[in-house]
């Protein structure tokens, strides 16, 4: 059986960050995954260094490199739905969880990817985790897709203990790196790594790894 | 963007006073700045889309620079820390500033314009 994996994220980068590698060795597998990215990250303190952009046109920047970051992984299928950053938890709950449930509706996935809600620091990621969690766990017990989800509050371990997933995805590090790199808007992996051109082993050390919480619905 | 240049940035200002306005104002230390450093305190603010008229619209300082703008009802808009604009977007554009500190990260932006401020990709794309 085809999995069918449905990615809910808002932010363009989240994806890189948080599941490129899981989903570049998924996708290797024969997985067709759906990406709906909530917002296009238009609030970002980051217009590129030297500046690049400005409040007006980042946007469609943000646009570009999250379509360059979903070739890089091979994501086959992505959705602008066209949020405001910033502005989740404060969004119409029926119309957000009406959009996320179209979604389900339309795909069926076998597995669904989001954020840990109260676990994953930025307002907009709790927000979006916390809409995928209420819209799936308004579906019959039996219908329910499993939701693995990102975490990294400094909290997350003594409150939910370790992630139950962990992938090795040192063998799709270039598709990752590359899904990096295509946000370069927003961020540059050699800074994060504190300069210098990184190598091959130092970059599978920091992002050779991602894990996710299994969600257990009540 | 360009490092604000005062006299054509008070130009623009007195090509747009006198008529309404869609201001975009922000201020941000960063979603994540707690996150990495817990005694930092995080905070953020903006509007977007307000309509105002303003009747008199000054730059000041000597960089980073403040401006104001006076607008009805004994009302006032305040930015302090602007360091670049959009110099070369033409006359029908908006007027976008904006303050980067010493990462480059924006901390401030004021932004007035004759349309709405969108996103420009509004529409659903595959």
């Amino acid at each position: 059986m085809t999995q069918r994996i449905l990615v809910i994220l808002p932010h363009p980068d989240d994806e890189a960050f948080g599941v490129s590698g899981t989903l570049a060795k998924l996708i290797s597998e024969g997985a067709q995954v759906t990406y709906a990215c909530l917002t296009l990250g238009e609030m970002g303190r980051n217009m590129g260094v030297p500046l690049i952009a400005n409040r007006v046109t980042l946007p469609l920047i943000r646009k570009n490199e999250l379509l360059e970051a979903c070739r890089a992984i091979g994501i086959q299928d992505v959705r602008m739905l066209g949020f405001h950053d910033k502005t989740i938890e404060f969004e119409d709950k029926d119309y957000l969880d009406g959009k996320i449930d179209e979604l389900i509706r339309e795909i069926r996935p076998t597995l669904v990817m989001t954020f840990y809600p109260d676990h994953s620091v930025h307002p907009d990621h709790d927000a979006t985790g916390a809409a995928v969690v209420r819209t799936i766990v308004r579906m019959p017990p039996e219908e329910r897709p499993p939701i693995h989800c990102i975490a990294f509050s400094h909290n997350r371990e003594t409150v939910l203990g370790k992630p139950d997933v962990v992938i090795d995805v040192s063998a799709f590090i270039d598709q990752k790196i590359a899904a990096l790199r295509a946000h370069r808007s927003q961020f540059a992996i050699a800074e994060m790594l504190g300069g210098g051109k990184p190598n091959r082993k130092e970059l599978t050390k920091r992002f050779g790894v991602e894990s996710f919480y299994t969600y257990r619905f009540q | 963007m360009q490092p604000i240049n005062p006299v054509l940035v008070q130009e623009k200002l007195n090509l747009l006073q006198d008529q309404p306005l869609y201001i975009h104002l922000e201020m941000t230390t960063g979603a994540y700045a707690a996150h990495y450093d817990s005694s930092k305190h995080p905070a953020a603010t903006f509007i977007t889309n307000a309509v105002i008229v303003y009747t008199n619209g000054s730059i000041a300082g000597s960089g980073p620079y403040r401006v104001g703008l006076k607008i009805e009802h004994g009302g006032w808009v305040y930015s302090e820390g602007l360091t670049h604009w959009n110099a070369d977007d033409g006359e029908q554009a908006p007027l976008i500033m904006a303050g980067h500190d010493s990462q480059g990260k924006l901390v401030v932006a004021l932004q007035l314009g004759l349309t709405p401020f969108g996103n420009g990709t509004e529409e659903e794309t595959r």
